[in-house]
């Protein structure tokens, strides 16, 4: 079907399941939540739409904002080392034989196997005080005071009188690692779909006319990679923004985020129209990245045809 | 061990000693027990229960005893619970909330009232849990299942003597970064104000903003304030000091000597969970008849043996080894009870703003 006003009928066939389907169970429920959000709670279990701007105003109040910019803070730290990370593990796949391939991305894909729970809980066994980490860092130090003993450096001390685990499980760091951890695949996918369509010939160009790796990097590469690049920033930073079951596992006392309160609202608050009001904002935010990146492709891509 | 979702927790759900118990309840048969007349209901009941908080083999004796087969739900915490039914039954016939919960659910109609005659078995429970109850006055809608404390866990190696104080959770440094707080707000704000000398049920403004400021200024010394899990923090060594429901501590105690319990010299929450049967269940006579049969003393000394928890059957207590009993873990000393307070449904307002100070707490 190359174009749809030649068979309508097998368009409208097509389009009208999922449709039905987003109409259903995303719009009629997110309206119902949108609605809520200008309401006030009336009683235990009711909910009067009076179109009240109430609960967005306390949402704006300082503690919510604040809550809401450690959010992005913790995200915004969380893509930008995906994207450290990522980048490497995109390029290392996308120049790799074609016969590994599928295999390098396999193993990319593989921790979304388990679920997140899971995962979530093997990191705990491995960031805790005596955890695998610190055990395995133990082990390290151990081997460093033998060995400065037998070198006759043993009684000063130099390593310390003994290892002292790293803290890390319980901080605002562990919920950063945990969350690089699930969304690296989000970083690395978009950027390899980028950096496997690029055309080779003008890397090959670019380093036969004089320009060596470093430049061929940044002046061919980086801005044909770019619309991936900002896909996979949009698609990390998202659902980071949104976190709820990292934090709660393995943040510290003041690893709070967004989410977390707006759990706590729909559950032990029972205030569903400050919950909807902080998930809209939430929702705005996001939609807000959208936007940009929708800019800056659209940019790029004018910018290219000149 | 109900309030756990951690694997860890699942796993210790068979631990040997509760196998055992299993494999002893499995040979117990319940005879007597009148069949049930009820031709116009079908042969089902569906339970929405916590994880872990049933016997081994209720359900299948139910089942052997009635006709009835029971498919159980699990929930994880109160809020689930409510939030679940909020917006009207999804089809449950029996559910178990606590008691605070009771109230509030009581209050919005979700709850039915409970036929009194039809639950003969009634008569076995202790005389406490019927007379005099704040949260269900009369026992219109509930009726007790088990009941414990929340008070403090703890490594005994660390100490010299027993944290009993609450001192040592909110307003010392002595085990900086050894300590672990639940982080639901009715017993991280209650707690504080208790230790301040306030009731736990405070709705005092300025008594809240004093427990606040007492949380936040402790906060550099606590490792986490745990979502349900603070048992397992306690068993892996990240803390030496928890503020836990007794029955998970009790749970680690039978696995780890080193593991031990108390309620504060100040006083701890009192709580109870209880059976009830929500506003629209498809099934009310087969839910009265589960409830009873609970009741029964041979399957709630099987129930309580296999849960660990304080069971108000005292008929089912009278048949019970001194393992149980006399464990302080599930009954504390009298002393401790008696200043220990229950969590009250304190109204929607009450509740809001206690939760803005957990927010502000964890924020700050």
């Amino acid at each position: 079907m190359d174009n749809w006003r030649k068979s309508p009928i097998a368009f409208t066939l097509a389009l009208a399941p999922p449709a039905l389907w987003l109409a259903l169970f995303f719009v009629l429920p997110l309206s119902l939540l949108w609605l809520f959000s200008f309401g006030t709670k009336t009683g235990i279990t009711s909910i009067d739409i009076n179109w009240t701007l109430a609960n967005y105003a306390r949402a704006l109040e300082p503690l919510y904002l604040g809550i809401f910019l450690k959010s992005l803070w913790i995200a915004g730290v969380t893509t930008l080392i995906c994207l450290i990370v990522g980048a490497p593990v995109a390029l290392a796949i996308s120049f790799s034989p074609v016969q590994v391939r599928p295999w390098l991305l396999l193993l990319i894909i593989l921790p979304f196997w388990t679920n997140l729970l899971i995962r979530t809980y093997a990191l705990i066994a491995t960031l805790r005080g005596n955890g695998h980490i610190n055990s395995m860092l133990g082990w390290i130090w151990r081997q460093a005071d033998g060995l400065l003993t037998l070198t006759g450096l043993g009684g000063h001390q130099l390593l310390g009188a003994q290892f002292t685990p790293l803290e890390i499980l319980y901080t605002d760091w562990a919920v950063v690692i945990g969350l690089i951890y699930v969304h690296l695949p989000f970083m690395v996918l978009p950027l390899y779909a980028a950096l496997d369509r690029l055309d080779r010939n003008l890397i090959e160009a670019s380093l036969d006319l004089g320009a060596g790796h470093v430049r061929s990097f940044f002046t061919i590469i980086v801005p044909l990679a770019l619309p991936g690049v900002l896909s996979g920033l949009v698609i990390t930073f998202i659902p980071a923004l949104g976190s709820y079951l990292t934090p709660d596992l393995l943040g510290g006392p003041d690893s709070q985020m967004i989410a977390n309160v707006i759990d706590r609202q729909f559950k032990a608050a029972n205030d569903w129209p400050f919950g909807a009001a902080l998930s809209f904002l939430l929702m705005y935010a996001a939609f807000f990245g959208l936007a940009m990146r929708g800019l800056f492709t659209k940019h790029a891509a004018d910018g290219g045809m000149k | 061990m109900r309030r756990n979702r951690g694997i860890s927790g699942l796993l210790r759900g068979l631990s040997r000693r509760q196998f055992l118990h299993g494999s002893m309840a499995a040979g117990i048969s319940v005879t007597g027990f009148p069949r049930f007349a009820a031709a116009a209901e079908a042969r089902q009941l569906n339970f929405y229960n916590w994880d872990t908080y049933i016997g081994e083999t209720t359900l299948a004796d139910f089942k052997a005893a009635t006709g009835i087969s029971v498919k159980m739900d699990l929930f994880a915490d109160n809020d689930e619970l409510f939030a679940k039914l909020r917006a009207g039954n999804p089809g449950y016939d029996v559910i178990v909330p606590s008691n605070n919960w009771v109230a509030r659910m009581a209050l919005a109609g979700m709850l039915e009232p409970l036929n009194h005659s039809l639950i003969p078995n009634i008569k076995n429970l202790a005389p406490r849990f019927l007379n005099n109850v704040s949260f269900d006055p009369g026992r219109k809608f509930s009726l007790p299942y088990m009941w414990g404390t929340v008070g403090i866990g703890y490594r005994k190696s660390k100490f010299s003597s027993p944290p009993n104080s609450l001192k040592w959770l909110y307003d010392s440094n002595t085990y900086s970064g050894r300590i672990a707080l639940m982080s639901e707000c009715d017993f991280l704000l209650g707690m504080a104000l208790k230790y301040l000398g306030y009731s736990i049920n405070s709705t005092d403004a300025v008594q809240i903003a004093q427990a606040e400021a007492l949380v936040i200024k402790q906060k550099p010394h606590i490792k986490s304030f745990a979502e349900d899990n603070g048992q397992d923090l306690l068993a892996s060594g990240d803390v030496d000091l928890v503020m836990e429901w007794n029955g998970d501590i009790a749970q680690l105690m039978a696995e780890d000597d080193d593991i031990g319990y108390v309620l504060p010299g100040e006083g701890g929450v009192l709580w109870e969970d209880t059976l009830a049967i929500p506003r629209g269940a498809p099934h009310p006579e087969n839910a009265h008849a589960f409830i009873n049969f609970i009741h029964d003393p041979m399957v709630n000394m099987a129930i309580a043996n296999t849960v660990q928890y304080a069971t108000p059957n005292q008929a089912a207590i009278a048949m019970m080894d001194k393992a149980y009993t006399q464990n302080p873990a599930i009954f504390p000393p009298e002393a401790a009870l008696i200043k220990s307070e229950t969590i009250i449904y304190l109204g929607e307002e009450a509740v809001s703003m206690r939760q803005d100070s957990c927010t502000r707490i964890f924020a700050a």
